[in-house]
């Protein structure tokens, strides 16, 4: 029984670690798995600063603080694992993980988040930190007086192109659509930026370079025409995907493969629960994180008191 | 500043004693910025597990860094942490920008070898 928990985290961001925070100060025997740094997508974060009863701190500090305070409470916190299978069927759920442990639990809470998209074309992998990043307040500094690429048409393409004619002689805008999704503030600062250049209705097909990127194969996605470009460098700002793939059959999901929750942030599978950034919602903050990771411990303490009395 | 847990490197003269004090060095050269947090993350937990390695990190924008940020092998890096591993004082294996949990052991099991169970 030692590698049974009452409740299971699958996630150490915001959402997972306030589930431990609650279900651990509850007395509930608690483990949380998180592939991996403890706080998630809270540690990209240089400051917060609309965090209530916090003035400013770094997404890093409030990840340390969360922890400790987790682990202060009792609860189990291993990271940097690859969790392998995740078995939501029947009263016991388990959880293997890469190295052959596997874990079991009562109940639940799925806080396995987002991540950055990339766009999955050849040289990608090769590339990334050579000449593409997805990072422009990590890098951006290296392309000072270069001519760079942008991928994406949402807020933070736009915002971050923006952000890069401090360093770029030139910032190039690629967007697969003929519009912006981005709010009309950012795209008219884009717009009115002399630095910028747009090419609509395209996408990246290939990124070429040896040492460092050198070009990137441009498609137009109206004529199907791809043609050589000439960068130094390329910054992808293509959206978030929530980390559900292991998910698909065992839960449901909605067609963007967020995991669909009622209210009190169960799933459609009784003992799972799930909270934070991989869930159906509109509004993805370090604070609504917070929020959904409380409904989803109290919910789930809720049911891991119901098994113990009908037993 | 780094708000690490790792041992930090603050000048060039410390580098140079820390690597001809020791044979198996890894240094993350970064910021506090998403790219460096996950392997400054990743090397604070295989401190315990790779006793036979000393991990350190070292602010990307402290001058005394030059020591790294001038290294033939990161010729060509666009993308902090540069993270540098070293053998007898010589970098034998240089990477750019994050890396997973899966590739930091990798290199380390085939430069310094693998933990003794």
């Amino acid at each position: 029984m030692e590698n049974h928990y009452e409740a299971i985290i699958i996630g150490a961001g915001p959402a997972g670690l306030t589930a431990g925070i609650y279900l651990s100060r509850a007395r509930v025997k608690t483990l949380i798995l998180n592939e991996g740094t403890v706080g998630g997508q809270m540690v990209l974060t240089h400051e917060i600063a609309n965090y209530p009863g916090v003035e400013s701190i770094s997404g890093y500090q409030l990840a340390m603080i969360m922890k400790r305070q987790a682990e202060s409470f009792g609860c189990t916190i291993k990271s940097n694992i690859i969790v392998k299978e995740i078995e939501t069927k029947g009263r016991i759920k388990s959880v293997k993980l890469s190295d052959g442990k596997q874990f079991t639990a009562d109940a639940l809470i799925i806080t396995t988040g987002g991540r950055s998209r990339t766009i999955g074309v050849p040289g990608e992998e090769k590339l990334k930190g050579r000449g593409i990043s997805y990072c422009a307040t990590c890098d951006g500094d290296f392309f000072t007086d270069k001519e760079i690429v942008v991928v994406g048409g949402g807020n933070s393409a736009l915002e971050e192109a923006v952000s890069l004619t401090k360093y770029a002689s030139k910032v190039t805008i690629v967007h697969q659509f003929d519009h912006f999704q981005a709010l009309q503030h950012y795209v008219e600062e884009a717009k009115n930026n002399p630095k910028i250049n747009f090419i609509m209705e395209s996408t990246i097909a290939a990124f070429h370079g040896d040492e460092k990127l050198e070009s990137v194969d441009i498609k137009n996605l109206k004529s199907g025409e791809i043609y050589n470009f000439k960068t130094d460098g390329t910054f992808v700002f293509i959206g978030y995907v929530p980390n559900t793939e292991s998910l698909t059959d065992k839960i449901d999901l909605n067609k963007w493969g967020e995991i669909v929750v009622n209210p009190d942030m169960a799933t459609s599978v009784e003992g799972v629960f799930a909270a934070g950034d991989s869930i159906t919602k509109r509004y993805r903050q370090v604070t609504t994180a917070v929020g959904d990771g409380t409904i989803a411990a109290l919910s789930a303490s809720g049911y891991i008191n119901e098994l113990k009395k009908s037993k | 500043m780094l708000y690490t847990n790792l041992k930090h490197i603050e000048s060039a003269s410390e580098h140079a004693k820390i690597l001809s004090e020791n044979e198996n060095v890894m240094v993350i050269c970064g910021r506090m910025g998403p790219m460096c947090i996950p392997v400054y993350g990743i090397a604070e937990e295989l401190e315990s597990e790779y006793t036979h390695v000393k991990f350190f990190d070292m602010e990307f924008d402290n001058p005394e860094s030059h020591v790294i940020r001038n290294l033939p092998e990161v010729r060509g890096f666009m993308g902090i942490p540069f993270t540098i591993y070293y053998k007898n004082g010589k970098v034998a294996k240089a990477t750019s920008s994050i890396q997973s949990r899966e590739q930091v052991t990798t290199i380390l099991d085939k430069e310094f070898g693998a933990p003794k169970k």
